[in-house]
């Protein structure tokens, strides 16, 4: 970095006299560029050339005065001038240490496989950190969009989409995947939680088998969240659903995950191992799930926990680009593949609330707009960190993210453009 | 840096433990410097002459790999590069990736200042400080170098911002540099076609410079020209194309050159990287369109690897999301943001007014103390040392505690018979589970808030001022 110096100082710094340079008259203090002979002159120093160094200075000194040192002596070296470029090759390395790939993991299951699905959706085998060049993604990210089985409170923006199947979830599953583009559907069984409907398990599980009727696209079954109702219920939509290699979501260090093991094991499903953003709880539950209710590798998917953009997504996008790298690098109680629960995006207040409640910020803007890029940038982020299979529920937000995880992947072929005049563009 | 251990690093210090540096050891200061909290000048013993040669060996291999260039001059300056690692949870990233937002120099002079100053006001509160943004980009638009010299001229004068001056015209920067040559401007870009004439400007007015190619040999080959000529304060522009395979490839140009410098140490392309999201707009003619997606790229960049980035939007959907996640990569990992702990006032509180307890975890505090500014509530707010975690996982971790809360209040000397006439406190709807042993332990009435401050305005108009027993 360049030095500067007042000329006030400089007497100390080299122990000379300035007054010995006689005939210049300094008036005021002068800042001197201290690199612009070319030297470092601390490195000068070190080096032991002290006196070149002095020498050094009292001609920058006196340039800087006007005195024509440069004619005289023919100066410190000027900047050197080239007129051809020195050609050079880049290149670099791959990554070594990534030696593990990511377990790859199939969803759903067509007839042929004792299911009803049209075709399935294959998650991981990654050799590499998500679009590097070090070893090509073997399958896309994929999307599921979430379905409840009774209406529930949402941010204006996502609702204004459901209103004429919020009382349907077989028709809301149809609109996603019809309308929407979705990869996958998952049922949320929110009704059940003891809080809100109690509703019993026998009675969801008919909602999973109507679900499952109404699309052809792999599913996730999700519980209420309530870790004493939760198996039960799990363990009943398992067996409606007998065969079609769903994902029961979730198990977790919380509730008897063990039930939720043997459901998945019993009837051919998927378990989430989901944990709350902490690298060694995965590392745990994957290993009890492994080890202990011998769940085979090929049945497990994780859910490290998303926390939204400005809200914990600083935790959310370390801890999973950690248990990823840690994967790659040979931890095979980490090399599964990820999920998200992005649709957390909308529980930042910038996502839902019209306008800031801080007069000092500036203007919010519409929230129409916010809502969707909160939940496109949280769920970017971490496919960046590796991420396979994003929960959603904005149609915006899904088909914005679906366009840049598969430009990444290398899917999106378009005309080439040049960019070569932007600076000139008109915007 | 080239030493990664604190005993390295101990080698090259003075060894007297004279704690001159505010550290008990040498050692101590040694793991400082490493995790780079402490500069080497903070040891006053290794400044005198005698351990020159120490000290400038140390300076040298605790350089950070990636260059460290400044922009602007003043309070604004603005620094980027000086990164060491390639994932955040390996130390931390430095230098936050500076947002440059564009003006043209065909822009009517009122329509100019006033995106100027649009830029330059913007901000956004986040855990007890405004997230800003950092520069002005001017575009030479007009291709007359007067112009751009002008519209240069009056965006210096609106705005104390660092430039960068965009032209691959060599005239017209030197026309803009006339004017702002003393602001240590970012002059954009040196290329195949200008690179002679370009790194005169660099050498002549001593201002940081963009390399701009997409192709890498061609990008090393100018930087090690530019180097060899003595210019070292230059920045990587490996071209952002924004869509299909041209995009995947950027991607990968960024992600080569950032390893290259960090993991392989190739310090000839160890330099910051820019990248340019606006050129989304030469595809997306509808603004929202045009807007989402610069910030897809805006973001993209910013996680991985862009260093400077050159934007257009100014709509707060935009920029709200690229403020966050620059801070959200940004944010150092190893400590918890979090605020003293304590019982503070808001506004101005009488005895009426309301006790609220929540965490010392600075998001949480932050967004209840100014939902209750905001809205004037004069009150008092306890923050409980929760270690800096939230209230939700407070509760749930054991951090947050009757016993926690009762000690706050204690440790403040806050009485409630002579601070309020009514001896309640309110707690957060997420602590709601705590209400029982809140009041068990301290003998206060306990009510229990909604569970998002935001809330609070109008369950006080219900709930307070509380009934009398
Ligand atoms: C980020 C996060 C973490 C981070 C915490 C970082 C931090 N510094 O706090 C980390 C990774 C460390 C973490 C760890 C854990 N977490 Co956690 N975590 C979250 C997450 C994703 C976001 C929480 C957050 O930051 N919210 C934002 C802040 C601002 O909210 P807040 O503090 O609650 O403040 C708001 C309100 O409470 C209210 N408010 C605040 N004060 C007051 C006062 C009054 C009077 C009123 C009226 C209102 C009010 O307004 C505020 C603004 O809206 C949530 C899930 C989610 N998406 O919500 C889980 C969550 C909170 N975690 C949970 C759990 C279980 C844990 C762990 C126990 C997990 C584990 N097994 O390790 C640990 C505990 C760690 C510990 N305590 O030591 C659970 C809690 C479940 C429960 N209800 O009990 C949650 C809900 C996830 C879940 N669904 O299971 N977690
Ligand atoms: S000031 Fe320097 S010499 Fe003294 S203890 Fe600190 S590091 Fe050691």
């Amino acid at each position: 970095m360049t030095k500067k110096i007042k000329l006030s100082e400089l007497g100390s710094l080299i122990g000379g006299d300035i007054e010995a340079l006689e005939g210049v008259k300094i008036e005021g203090d002068v800042e001197i560029d201290l690199e612009q002979a070319g030297m470092n002159p601390q490195m000068a120093y070190a080096l032991g050339h002290e006196t070149a160094q002095m020498a050094v200075h009292l001609m920058n000194i006196s340039r800087i005065l006007g005195y024509p040192v440069d004619q005289m002596i023919g100066g410190p070296a000027a900047p050197k001038r080239l007129n051809k470029l020195i050609e050079s090759r880049f290149s670099v390395g791959k990554i070594e240490e990534w030696k593990t790939p990511i377990q790859e993991v199939v969803l759903g299951a067509t007839s042929s496989d004792g299911g009803s699905r049209k075709s399935t959706i294959t998650l991981g085998g990654e050799n590499a950190l998500p679009y590097y060049f070090d070893s090509p993604m073997p399958h896309r990210n994929h999307i599921t969009m979430d379905v409840f089985d009774m209406p529930i409170n949402m941010a204006k923006a996502v609702k204004s989409n459901y209103e004429d199947v919020i009382n349907s979830p077989a028709e809301w599953a149809k609109k996603v995947v019809r309308d929407f583009g979705a990869d996958m559907v998952t049922i949320h069984l929110i009704s059940t939680d003891p809080n809100i409907k109690d509703t019993s398990p026998a009675q969801a599980a008919k909602t999973v088998e109507e679900v499952l009727q109404a699309v052809d696209v792999p599913i996730v079954i999700g519980g209420s969240g309530n870790p004493e109702k939760d198996p039960a219920v799990l363990e009943k939509a398992a067996e409606v659903a007998e065969g079609e290699r769903c994902i029961l979501a979730s198990a977790s260090l919380n509730l008897d995950y063990a039930r939720i093991a043997e459901a998945a094991k019993k009837y051919n499903h998927v378990v989430l191992s989901w944990t709350q953003l902490e690298i060694n709880a995965q590392k745990e539950l994957n290993r009890k799930l492994m080890k202990q209710c011998g769940v085979a590798r090929e049945n497990i998917l994780m859910d490290p926990t998303t926390a939204a953009l400005g809200y914990g997504l600083d935790y959310a996008y370390t801890n999973m680009e950690r248990i990823r790298l840690a994967g790659l690098s040979g931890d095979t109680e980490l090399n599964f593949p990820m999920s998200s629960g992005t649709t957390n995006a909308w529980g930042a207040r910038e996502a839902w609330m019209t306008a800031s409640p801080l007069k000092e910020d500036s203007d919010w803007g519409p929230r129409e707009y916010r809502g969707p890029i909160w939940e496109i940038i949280t769920g970017l982020t971490l496919s960046l960190a590796g991420n396979d299979l994003f929960m959603m529920m904005h149609p915006t937000a899904v088909q914005v993210l679906k366009e840049i995880t598969q430009t990444l992947y290398g899917l999106k072929e378009t005309e080439p453009l040049n960019i070569d005049n932007w600076i000139a563009a008109v915007v | 840096m080239k030493l990664n251990s604190p005993l390295q690093v101990y080698k090259y210090l003075p060894q007297t433990n004279c704690a001159e540096c505010g550290e008990a050891t040498c050692m101590a200061f040694a793991s400082h410097l490493i995790d780079r909290s402490k500069k080497i000048d903070d040891c006053p013993p290794i400044l005198k002459e005698n351990f020159k040669k120490k000290y400038l060996e140390l300076q040298t291999l605790l350089a950070p790999e990636i260059h460290e260039i400044t922009i602007g001059t003043g309070e604004h300056a603005k620094r980027i590069g000086g990164d060491d690692i390639l994932y955040r949870h390996q130390l931390t990233f430095f230098d936050p990736t500076a947002l440059a937002y564009d003006v043209w120099d065909t822009m009517p002079e009122n329509d100019l200042v006033e995106r100027v100053n649009k830029i330059q006001n913007f901000r956004k509160f986040y855990v007890g400080k405004f997230l800003k943004v950092d520069m002005v980009a001017v575009r030479c638009v007009s291709g007359d170098a007067l112009k751009f010299a002008a519209a240069v001229r009056k965006v210096s004068e609106t705005t104390k911002l660092p430039l960068v001056l965009c032209s691959f015209d060599p005239a017209a920067i030197k026309a803009a540099l006339d004017v702002v040559k003393d602001k240590n401007p970012l002059i954009y870009a040196a290329t195949e076609k200008n690179w002679i004439e370009v790194s005169e400007l660099a050498l002549n007015y001593k201002v940081p410079v963009v390399l701009y190619s997409s192709d890498l040999d061609k990008l090393k080959s100018m930087a090690l020209t530019f180097r060899e000529m003595g210019i070292k304060d230059l920045i990587l522009d490996p071209g952002t194309y924004p869509q299909g395979k041209q995009l995947k490839d950027t991607f990968e140009r960024f992600i080569k050159l950032r390893r290259a410098g960090i993991k392989e140490g190739q310090k000839d392309i160890a330099y910051p990287i820019m990248a340019v999201p606006l050129n989304a707009w030469l595809v997306f003619k509808d603004a929202v369109a045009a807007s989402y997606w610069e910030t897809v790229l805006a973001s993209m960049f910013t996680v991985r690897y862009g260093d400077i980035l050159i934007l257009h939007s100014l709509e707060p959907y935009a920029m709200l999301p690229e403020v966050h996640i620059r801070d959200t990569i940004y944010t150092d990992p190893r400590t918890p943001v979090k605020v003293a702990p304590g019982v503070n006032e808001v506004g101005s509180p009488t005895k009426d007014s309301p006790v609220i307890v929540t965490t010392n975890f600075a998001l949480t505090y932050y967004t209840v103390e100014s939902d209750l500014s905001s809205n004037k509530i004069n009150c008092y707010l306890a923050a409980v040392d929760t270690d800096g975690i939230g209230v939700e996982a407070a509760v749930a971790g054991g951090q947050l505690t009757a016993a926690k809360i009762k000690d706050t209040f204690q440790k403040a000397n806050f009485e409630f018979k002579d601070k309020t006439s009514h001896s309640t406190l309110i707690l957060p709807g997420l602590a709601a589970r705590l209400q029982g042993d809140v009041e068990d332990v301290t003998g206060l009435r306990v009510m229990i808030g909604p569970p998002d401050s935001g809330r609070i305005p109008g369950w006080m108009e219900k709930n307070w001022p509380p009934k009398p027993k």
